[in-house]
C-alpha cells in the first residue's frame, strides 16, 4: 500500500496523534526525527506553509495537519474505524475533535506557561473546557464509545502530556477529585497496546518541560 | 399533534459568512430546508438549546439532530447527501481540501476580519500585510489554471470557505478604505472572485450590499468603542 513516512519531534502530541493511528491500522512506516525549533530543510520542503511537525509522506506526497492526517489515513487503509461510520457521529467527533483543539488545546497551554492574570483566566477556561470533556466521557470507556477513535487520539495530550507538565509546574489542575471521569478514561487509553508503544518516555518529557520552565515555550 | 422532527432546519443570521456557506452548500445540493432567523444579540432559547456549546450560529438540525460549526456541516452534507460532492473523492485531493480549508479560517478570515472590524493604525497595518501574504498562497494554489479550488467546472469546499472573500471583504475594504484584495496583485484571485459571484448558486443569494456596510461600520464602531 505504498511508502509511509512520518516527519516528527519525539515530545510532540500531534505527532503521536499519527503514529497511533498508523499503528492502529496495522500500517508500516519509517519515522524521520526532525529538529522542530531550527526547522530542518526536510520540514520545509514538505510544509512549507506551516513549517511544522507531523507531516506524513505517503508515496512521497505530503499531508499535514494531525486532525487532516487523522482522517487520511481513516480513508485510505483498512482496519479498525478511526471515524464512526455514522455521519451524524462521524460530525459530532469532528465537532469535539476542534473542541479539544481550538478551545482546550490553547487554554490549556495558557494555564501551564503564563503569569498572572492571564494565568488566572487562562486556568478559568481551561476548567471549563475539561468539565465539559469530563462530563462527555462520563459513563462511557472513551469518547468513541467502547473501542478508541478519533476524539480519543485527538485528545490524547490531554491524557498523558497534560498531566504531567501540570505536576511540573505544579499546577495541579488535572486530578481525580476534580475530574474522575477524564482520570478513569485517561489510564484506559494510555493502557491501550496501541497508544502505549507511542507515548514518549516520561523522564524525557519531564526534563524537556524543566528546560522550558526556565523559557517557555509550547509543548 | 405532535410536530415532526424529521427534515432540515438551518438556524442562522442574515450576515454571517458561516451561515451563507451552509445555505450555498444545501442550493448546490437541492437540499429544502427550513430556515430560521436569529438575531444574535438577543438570543433566543432556541439557540441555547442547540447549541449550549458556543451559542453559535450556524446550527443545522436534521431530523431533530443538531450540528454547529460551518466546515463541520458542509462535511455533513456532503456525507448525507452525496451526489453534487463538494469535497473531492480522491482521498489525497480530500485532504488537500481540508488543509486549505483550515488555512483560509485560521489565517485568511482571521486576518481580514481583524484588518477590517477589530484595529486601526499599526495593528491594522500588519493586520493587513499578513492577509495579503496568506492571499498570496491562494493565488498560488489557483495558478490561473482552473476557474475554482478543486474542479475547474464546479464550486467545492474550499471555495466556499473563501466565499467571504467574494462578497464581504469589498465591504470591508469600503468601510475601511484599506485595499487587500487588488486585483492587479491577485489576477487569479479576481478572476476566481468573478466565477463564484456569477455562479447561478451564488449570484442570487447574497445580502443587500448596503444593508452590509450598514451593518459593518456599525460593527467596527462597536468594536473600536466609538459608540
Amino acid at each position: 500500500m505504498g511508502e509511509v513516512k512520518v516527519i516528527g519531534g519525539w515530545f510532540s502530541p500531534f505527532v503521536k496523534r499519527v503514529e497511533m493511528a498508523l499503528k492502529m491500522k496495522g500500517v508500516e512506516y519509517e519515522y524521520i526525527e526532525v529538529d522542530v525549533v531550527n526547522k530542518s530543510p526536510l520540514l520545509l520542503q514538505h510544509n512549507p506553509i506551516h513549517k511544522k511537525v507531523p507531516v506524513l509522506l505517503h508515496d512521497g506526497k505530503s499531508i499535514v495537519e494531525s486532525a487532516v492526517i487523522l482522517e487520511y489515513i481513516d480513508e485510505v487503509w483498512e482496519g479498525p474505524n478511526i471515524l464512526p461510520k455514522d455521519p451524524y457521529e462521524r460530525a459530532m467527533a469532528r465537532f469535539w475533535a476542534n473542541f479539544i483543539d481550538e478551545k482546550c488545546a490553547p487554554a490549556t497551554r495558557k494555564a501551564l506557561w503564563s503569569r498572572g492574570e492571564e494565568r488566572e483566566k487562562a486556568v478559568e477556561e481551561a476548567t471549563q473546557g475539561l468539565k465539559i470533556l469530563e462530563s462527555e466521557v462520563k459513563g462511557k470507556k472513551f469518547f468513541g464509545g467502547d473501542q478508541i477513535g478519533y476524539v480519543d487520539i485527538i485528545g490524547c495530550f490531554l491524557a498523558y502530556w497534560f498531566p504531567i507538565v501540570d505536576q511540573v509546574v505544579g499546577l495541579h489542575l488535572f486530578t481525580q477529585d476534580k475530574f474522575p471521569s477524564l482520570c478513569k478514561w485517561a489510564d484506559e487509553l494510555c493502557d491501550n497496546e496501541f497508544i502505549k508503544e507511542c507515548l514518549p518516555d516520561k523522564e524525557r518529557l519531564v526534563d524537556r518541560v524543566r528546560g522550558h520552565s526556565q523559557a517557555p515555550r509550547s509543548l | 399533534m405532535e410536530k415532526s422532527n424529521k427534515g432540515v432546519k438551518l438556524v442562522g443570521f442574515w450576515v454571517s459568512p458561516f451561515v451563507q456557506r451552509v445555505k450555498w452548500g444545501m442550493k448546490l445540493k437541492g437540499i429544502e430546508y427550513d430556515y430560521i432567523e436569529e438575531d444574535i444579540f438577543n438570543k433566543s432559547p432556541l439557540l441555547s438549546q442547540l447549541n449550549p456549546l458556543t451559542g453559535k450560529v450556524p446550527v443545522l438540525v436534521h431530523d431533530g439532530n443538531p450540528l454547529p460549526e460551518s466546515a463541520i456541516i458542509l462535511e455533513y452534507l456532503d456525507e448525507r447527501w452525496p451526489h453534487a460532492p463538494l469535497l473531492p473523492l480522491d482521498p489525497y485531493e480530500r485532504a488537500q481540501a481540508r488543509f486549505w480549508a483550515r488555512f483560509v479560517e485560521e489565517k485568511i478570515l482571521e486576518s481580514t476580519r481583524l484588518a477590517a472590524l477589530r484595529s486601526e493604525g499599526e495593528i491594522q497595518e500588519r493586520e493587513v500585510k499578513l492577509a495579503i501574504e496568506h492571499l498570496e498562497k491562494m493565488e498560488e494554489k489557483l495558478g490561473g489554471k482552473s476557474r475554482f479550488f478543486f474542479g475547474d467546472d464546479t464550486i467545492g469546499y474550499v471555495d466556499l470557505m473563501m466565499g467571504f472573500v467574494a462578497y464581504i471583504l469589498p465591504v470591508w475594504e469600503e468601510i475601511t478604505a484599506v485595499r487587500i484584495l487588488d486585483a492587479a496583485r491577485f489576477p487569479n484571485l479576481a478572476a476566481w472572485k468573478n466565477n463564484f459571484l456569477n455562479h447561478p448558486v451564488i449570484k442570487d443569494d447574497l445580502p443587500s450590499k448596503d444593508e452590509m456596510l450598514t451593518y459593518f461600520q456599525w460593527r467596527r464602531k462597536v468594536n473600536l468603542k466609538k459608540i
